[in-house]
């Protein structure tokens, strides 16, 4: 993939392009060597969406009715759409940018740099109704979601006890460790005279609490049950709380990204302002461009796997 | 000013001149942007329309077949990878490659 | 090479503390990068001894032996054990060879000024050490505070080892969980950049004639290397940051409790973690094939083969996670695929042991320090390898599976063998960063004493674990005690060894002969410019040529070092005499 020539031109000569670095042979070579270094670090970010991808895929695999519940109950679908025209727009003012910057069309690129940044604004606006609707709802992330176990008021039901069974062959306990110290080697092992291995202080806050589960605890007023909640299993009930781990997690972590976009966006702007672009050095505004498709393509992702769960 | 009127100076690039051209990258017309937008609209109103429809099972392929559609565009058109090197759809292939055998061998 | 060079190289270039904080020379980058990955693997080091000075006794007799103190001590080694893993993997192994000498030759083996991105390369090392600052902070205030009822702010410790597995980093491990974890986050950053920056250097600054089978194979080794880092890192990332949200906001995606799966946390962290094994490897054959061939004076054996295994390796390795949790619950079917494909993932490996042992045969050997280490490496990373198969073979996994057998097993491999690898490219370019020559008696002693310490230490390991002496264990049962007796004798005589190879890099580089550009007779570019480079590299452009083409140059012993081979003059014969006399017929 090169076209360098070997030949290095000597550190003191002056080049008349400014933006060429002194490494680089020629421009070409610059822009191509950029945009490919911008093109593994997409890939870098896929593969990590990529992670909550899987682990979305798993739990919607052996809790498909969760996750229709828990879409329908929670998700509009008005604004996931409209979220999703609102990026592909921007998606677009975003490229005709590049092009106005490659054609030296000062004006054209910051009327698009703004109304790309404006479409992340209205992204994220429509994403805050969204959450400030959750949070209405007592669906918010993690323990303060009304599914979760951890939640004070959670009508969550653990999944039943699991039958114990006998063990049909007399194990010999091993010759070190707790169970060696009980007197009779055929006595099995009581669990709740092992102290806990520390007793050391530790801080209170990240102690696991168990679920509550008397009745007492349901919520009452206002937070009724969902009709279709109690319709569902007693170990898919348990489960909903993870739809909404991935929900949160999901889009969370793409709303962080589009914030990062419209930041870097931002900068482009203020460069653009003052002069730096041309149709003969635009790669920044061309990576940046890349930067925020991947996010618009993660959202083309994102929209029906959460949305259009029916 | 006008989004319609072009004021391209005539700087050196033609519409379909490759990649090592001198300075001559390519500048995506502005008919394939607004077509390519046009029809990524299309294709949202139909992922949303078919959603709709109760497919079973298809449903999520239905889905996703769109969105790789769509996803398909976004990146030949306004990411530039139609007339890009051959290398950099490379990277995206072996990304998704990986992502797939990640999801699918868990 | 010209003598008015050795005034101006990229030490001397510009100086003061800004020219070198905010330098773009890949050369400083490199140096600086080694100033702190050696500072982790002294950190690393010194727990590890520790470590095994803990264990010189079944109960622990560092602490006093009330059932007060037990807690205490099973708390103490945990961090301790947490710490050296965490730091070792995390900012030692996973940076040293990429970001030292893959920074400081990359370049100059492309005939290049530079890599591709060097603000990158700057902001990747700083990035560094942000997470290496933090990590430390977290992992020496649980240390302090367990040991000696110091309370640093902020320093909360880790005790989950370096594997952070759930639900018990989740719930009840030490609150220094989150701090550590970002920090391992951040560092993660820096490797995926460093990926970047190699990927678009070996693609774009080939200069030309350098096709990519005439690239020096320390390239394909970072080539290889550096997919696989930007690959399988993110997905760390993520990892980790839902390690963060679990912990901070109890999500429940790895809480059994509330819903989750805590083998799901097992399948993300191993899809990275196999695959970071082979970034720590990949770079270290990189640089034992360089110094093979230069210190036995031959060309390299089977180019292609080392080349293409190299990614193979990289490749496969994303195939072999689930060899981590045979014993996790997978389904029969899924152990036994993983298996096959552990199998599988040796070959590669093996291709390579193969071509190194015949670029040595009939080769002229040079025992130097940089040679022997690379020997050390081959004998260990052989062992290292054949026990993984003892452990990727079902049957066996079940009963050696967290025992010392693992712990044996790991360490020829990242420590016999990277580590070695390290200290012998480090010898083999020692005179080209520093223009120094380092004593070399004194480097066989020490490498011959880290050899025998290395063993000492780590083979009785092996035999404990198939006695069955489970990892990790603060206390063990006393007939264990001769094996870590001796062990830790051994783990003594590598801390003396690798002071020794400090001490002689430092009279080297005070005291040391003036290092002539090409040392050893190596004909990959980076032997065409002068020791120590100036700062764009090369004074007059390098001509590409076969990297191994060892016999362009021959030995002057006035300067101790080699020069090009002066082509022959040709032979004044019958075509030169019938060209000057005039033709007469």
């Amino acid at each position: 993939m090169s076209t360098a020539s070997t030949e290095i031109s000597a550190h003191g000569q002056a080049h008349y392009d400014p933006h060429l670095a002194h490494h680089f042979d020629t421009p070409e070579q610059q822009f191509t060597s950029a945009k490919l270094g911008m093109w593994i670090f997409l890939g870098t970010e896929i593969l990590m969406f990529g992670g909550l991808f899987c682990a979305y895929s798993i739990y919607r695999h052996n809790h498909p009715l969760v996750f229709k519940f828990a879409a329908e109950a929670y998700l509009s679908t008005k604004w996931g759409a409209i979220n999703t025209l609102i990026l592909i727009t921007s998606s677009l003012t975003m490229a005709w940018g590049v092009r106005a910057a490659q054609l030296n069309q000062k004006k054209l690129l910051i009327t698009c740099l703004v109304l790309t940044l404006m479409g992340a604004a209205g992204f994220l606006g429509i994403k805050t109704i969204e959450y400030s609707a959750k949070w209405d709802e007592h669906v918010w992330v993690g323990s303060w979601n009304k599914y979760n176990g951890d939640n004070d008021a959670s009508y969550a039901t653990p999944p039943p006890e699991q039958p114990t069974t006998q063990p049909m062959v007399q194990i010999p306990p091993p010759a070190y460790g707790p169970a060696a110290i009980a007197d009779d080697a055929n006595t099995p092992l009581d669990v709740s005279q092992i102290k806990p291995r520390y007793s050391y202080p530790l801080s209170q806050s990240i102690q696991h609490q168990p679920p509550k589960r008397e009745s007492d605890q349901r919520p009452t007023g206002e937070q009724q049950v969902d009709e279709r909640y109690k319709q569902l299993s007693a170990s898919d009930q348990w489960h909903v709380n993870t739809f909404f781990s991935c929900y949160f997690l999901m889009t969370g972590l793409h709303g962080i990204h589009v914030v990062v976009g419209m930041g870097v966006i931002s900068w482009i702007l203020m460069r653009t302002l003052r002069n730096d672009f041309s149709s003969e050095y635009f790669t920044p505004v061309d990576l940046v461009g890349l930067y925020w498709h991947l996010v618009d393509l993660i959202w083309i992702f994102l929209f029906p796997l959460l949305y259009l769960i029916h | 000013m006008s989004l319609t009127h072009s004021n391209d100076i005539p700087a050196p690039v033609a519409d379909d001149v490759g990649p090592s051209a001198p300075h001559g990258v390519h500048a995506v017309p502005r008919r394939v942007l607004a077509s390519v937008w046009g029809l990524l609209i299309l294709l949202t109103v139909i992922t949303v329309a078919v959603s709709k429809v109760d497919l079973g099972q298809g449903n999520i392929w239905a889905a996703l077949l769109i969105a790789v559609i769509k996803g398909g565009l976004v990146t030949m058109y306004f990411m530039h990878l139609r007339w890009d090197s051959p290398f950099n759809g490379l990277i995206l292939i072996v990304a998704l490659f990986f992502v797939s055998l990640f999801v699918n061998t868990r | 090479m010209s003598e008015e060079l050795k005034t101006d190289n990229y030490l001397t270039h510009e100086r003061g503390f800004l020219s070198w904080a905010l330098t773009l020379d890949h050369k400083r980058i490199g140096l600086l990068y080694m100033i702190f990955v050696l500072s982790a693997f002294l950190l690393g080091g010194t727990f590890a001894v520790l470590l095994r000075t803990s264990l010189l006794t079944p109960n622990h007799w560092m602490f006093p032996s009330d059932p007060a103190h037990d807690t205490q001590a099973k708390l103490f080694y945990n961090n301790m054990f947490s710490l050296h893993g965490t730091v070792m993997v995390f900012m030692f192994i996973i940076p040293a060879i990429p970001a030292i000498l893959g920074n400081f030759m990359l370049p100059m083996m492309l005939g290049a000024k530079d890599v591709a991105f060097p603000r990158l390369n700057l902001m990747s090392f700083y990035i560094y050490c942000l997470g290496a600052i933090l990590f430390t902070w977290i992992l020496m205030g649980g240390i302090l505070r367990t040991a000696f009822n110091i309370h640093l702010p902020f320093g909360f410790g880790l005790d989950t080892g370096w594997t952070f597995y759930t639900p018990f980093s989740t719930s009840k491990a030490e609150d220094g969980m989150v701090a550590g974890v970002l920090g391992a986050f951040i560092l993660g950053f820096s490797s995926i950049l460093t990926g970047v920056n190699f990927i678009a250097s070996i693609h774009t600054l080939r200069p030309r004639g350098m096709t990519w089978f005439r690239m020096p194979l320390f390239l394909w080794a970072l080539y290889a290397t550096s997919i696989i880092q930007v690959l399988a890192t993110p997905v760390l990332a993520i990892t980790l940051l839902l390690l963060v949200a679990e912990r901070l906001l109890h999500v429940g995606i790895f809480d059994s409790s509330l819903g989750g799966d805590p083998v799901l946390f097992q399948h993300f962290f191993w899809f990275y973690s196999h695959p970071a094994v082979y970034i720590m490897i990949l770079p270290a054959m990189g640089v034992i094939s360089e110094v093979i061939s230069v210190h036995s004076r031959k060309h390299i054996f089977g180019y292609n083969f080392i080349a293409l295994s190299s990614v193979a390796l990289a490749l496969l390795g994303f195939l072999v996670w689930g060899h981590h949790m045979f014993v996790a619950g997978q389904s029969n079917l899924v152990d036994s695929v993983f298996s096959l494909l552990t199998f599988s993932v040796a070959i590669p490996s093996a291709v390579k042991v193969f071509n190194w042992l015949g670029t040595l045969y009939r080769g002229s050997i040079r025992f130097t320090p940089a040679m022997l280490f690379a020997m050390g490496f081959i004998l260990l990373f052989t062992i290292g390898g054949l026990t993984g198969l003892f452990l990727g073979a079902l049957a066996t996994d079940v009963p050696l599976h967290d025992t010392y057998f693992v712990i044996a097993h790991f360490h020829y491999v990242m420590v016999g063998s990277m580590v070695f690898a390290f200290l012998a490219g480090m010898y083999h370019w020692f005179p080209k960063m520093f223009g120094k020559m380092c004593n070399p008696t004194w480097g066989r002693v020490a490498a011959i004493l880290l050899f025998i310490g290395f063993n000492t230490t780590f083979f009785p390991q092996f035999v404990m674990g198939a006695h069955g002496a489970p990892r990790r264990w603060a206390t063990y049962p006393a007939e264990f005690q001769p094996y870590h007796v001796i062990s830790t004798i051994g783990s003594y005589v590598m801390a003396i060894s690798l002071i020794m190879v400090a001490l002689n890099w430092l009279a080297g580089l005070l005291w040391g002969k003036k290092a002539p550009a090409n040392p050893w007779g190596g004909n990959s570019l980076e032997w065409h410019c002068p020791s120590p480079p100036p700062h764009d590299n090369f004074t007059t452009p390098p001509v590409v040529d076969d990297p191994y083409n060892l016999a362009a140059w021959e030995y002057d012993a006035s300067i101790e070092g080699w020069v090009p081979r002066k082509p022959q003059p040709a032979p004044a014969g019958r075509a030169a005499a019938d060209r000057t006399r005039p033709v007469t017929h």
